[in-house]
């Protein structure tokens, strides 16, 4: 049975408020949020019973976020359906679900922020997330070593995100 | 999804950014025609009423009794789960709610959306609203006034699943014995309001009929 869409508001607006505040600058993360639940209520019809709402949710977010980017750098072409292995079992885990972990993630200094969100709620390449961070690839790499460094200290996690070689 | 983390560990700068954001969501959605259900809940001398309405109109009244969350979600299944809290699409019916309760209001003026009923009930239902204020009626009269006077359980069943009642005042049908018959509300909810609308009613049966 689907739940009043209202409901769906309140129990997910702040997950999706930190993963598009992961992905960009406060303005166009509240508009990216926006459009998020516009599109969301426009399709929840049609959405699957047993889906992952929160999965979902984020998914149209991170498109969202995309489309901003891409608005700025034409020149980024990202294709949209890396993006879509959120859906089956994404390596490493996103912990949507954890807010505290996304709380974290939007208060790393901007450069790690950007590219620990890039690559692990986006799962660009280091190569891809260069060209939106206007850096060399090994600076990408630099930052989000950095970042990921930085959420295992606050979150007293040593495993978090830890990618298969 | 119940078990998912709710916004309570929101910080108080996101707390507001959600509010402002949710204000907007509701106007934008609404501009885009995406809301197919919008609801609010008003206090009232008989507890919390959940008012939900449609962009036909007023589809649904509900007592605290029935379980607000319940009655959204049956709306979810009945009709569509595109549903948001949206009290400004509700003020009229809220405002005259109050008056109502006030006692300066005797008719209710907003448009109604009777899709939740059979054609039948929605006959029945509609016919309501030609008792007047303080009056009542007993089922078998009412069963007469839609040219059908055998339908006398059925009109009983029209009534008691009035989807919009104090609006549509089931409220004021009586069995023909003159006893309260059943309500939605409850019993002293229907005392409550037929009082109000008379004080020299007492739940005694009626002199007219």
């Amino acid at each position: 049975m689907q739940v009043p869409f209202e409901r769906i508001v309140q129990d997910y607006g702040l997950n999706v408020l930190r993963v598009c505040r992961a992905l960009l600058d406060e303005h166009r993360a509240q508009d990216a949020w926006s459009e998020t639940f516009l599109s969301a209520l426009k399709a929840y019809p049609q959405l699957a019973e047993d889906a992952n709402v929160l999965a979902w949710l984020v998914r149209i977010a991170r498109n969202k976020a995309i489309d901003e980017l891409r608005k700025n750098k034409p020149e980024i072409l990202v294709d949209h359906h890396q993006w879509d292995q959120i859906d089956g079992e994404p390596q490493p885990a996103l912990q949507l679900e954890n807010l505290q972990l996304w709380q974290e993630v939007g208060r790393l200094p901007e450069k790690q922020r950007l590219v620990v969100g890039y690559r692990y709620l986006g799962g660009l390449t280091y190569a891809q997330i260069a060209q939106m961070v206007s850096g060399t690839e090994a600076a990408a790499r630099r930052a989000g070593s950095d970042g990921l460094k930085n959420l295992r200290r606050l979150l007293g996690d040593d495993t978090l995100w830890q990618e298969k070689s | 999804m119940t078990d998912a983390p709710i916004n309570s560990s929101a910080t108080g700068e996101e707390a507001q950014v959600l509010e402002q954001l949710g204000i907007e969501l509701r106007a934008k959605a609404q501009a885009g025609d995406l809301v197919d259900i919008s609801y609010r809940v008003v206090d009232s001398p008989v507890g919390s009423l959940l008012l939900a309405s449609t962009p036909a109109g007023l589809v649904r009244v509900a007592f605290e009794t029935e379980g607000h969350e319940r009655i959204l979600e049956v709306l979810a299944q009945k009709l569509s789960p595109r549903i948001l809290k949206d009290p400004a699409r509700l003020d009229a019916v809220a405002r005259q709610l109050d008056e109502y309760f006030a006692g300066t209001r005797h008719n209710f003026d907003v448009p109604l959306d009777l899709k939740l009923s059979t054609d039948f009930r929605r006959r029945v239902q509609l016919e309501l609203g030609m008792i007047g204020y303080g009056q009542t009626w007993g089922y078998s009269q009412m069963a007469q006034r839609i040219g059908n006077p055998k339908a006398v359980r059925a009109v009983g069943s029209a009534c008691a699943t009035n989807p919009i009642p104090i609006v549509l005042p089931c409220h004021r049908v009586l069995r023909t014995d003159g006893s309260l018959g059943g309500y939605l509300g409850g019993l002293e909810v229907k005392t409550e309001l037929l009082t109000l609308e008379n004080p020299r009613f007492g739940g005694t049966p009626g002199t007219l009929f």
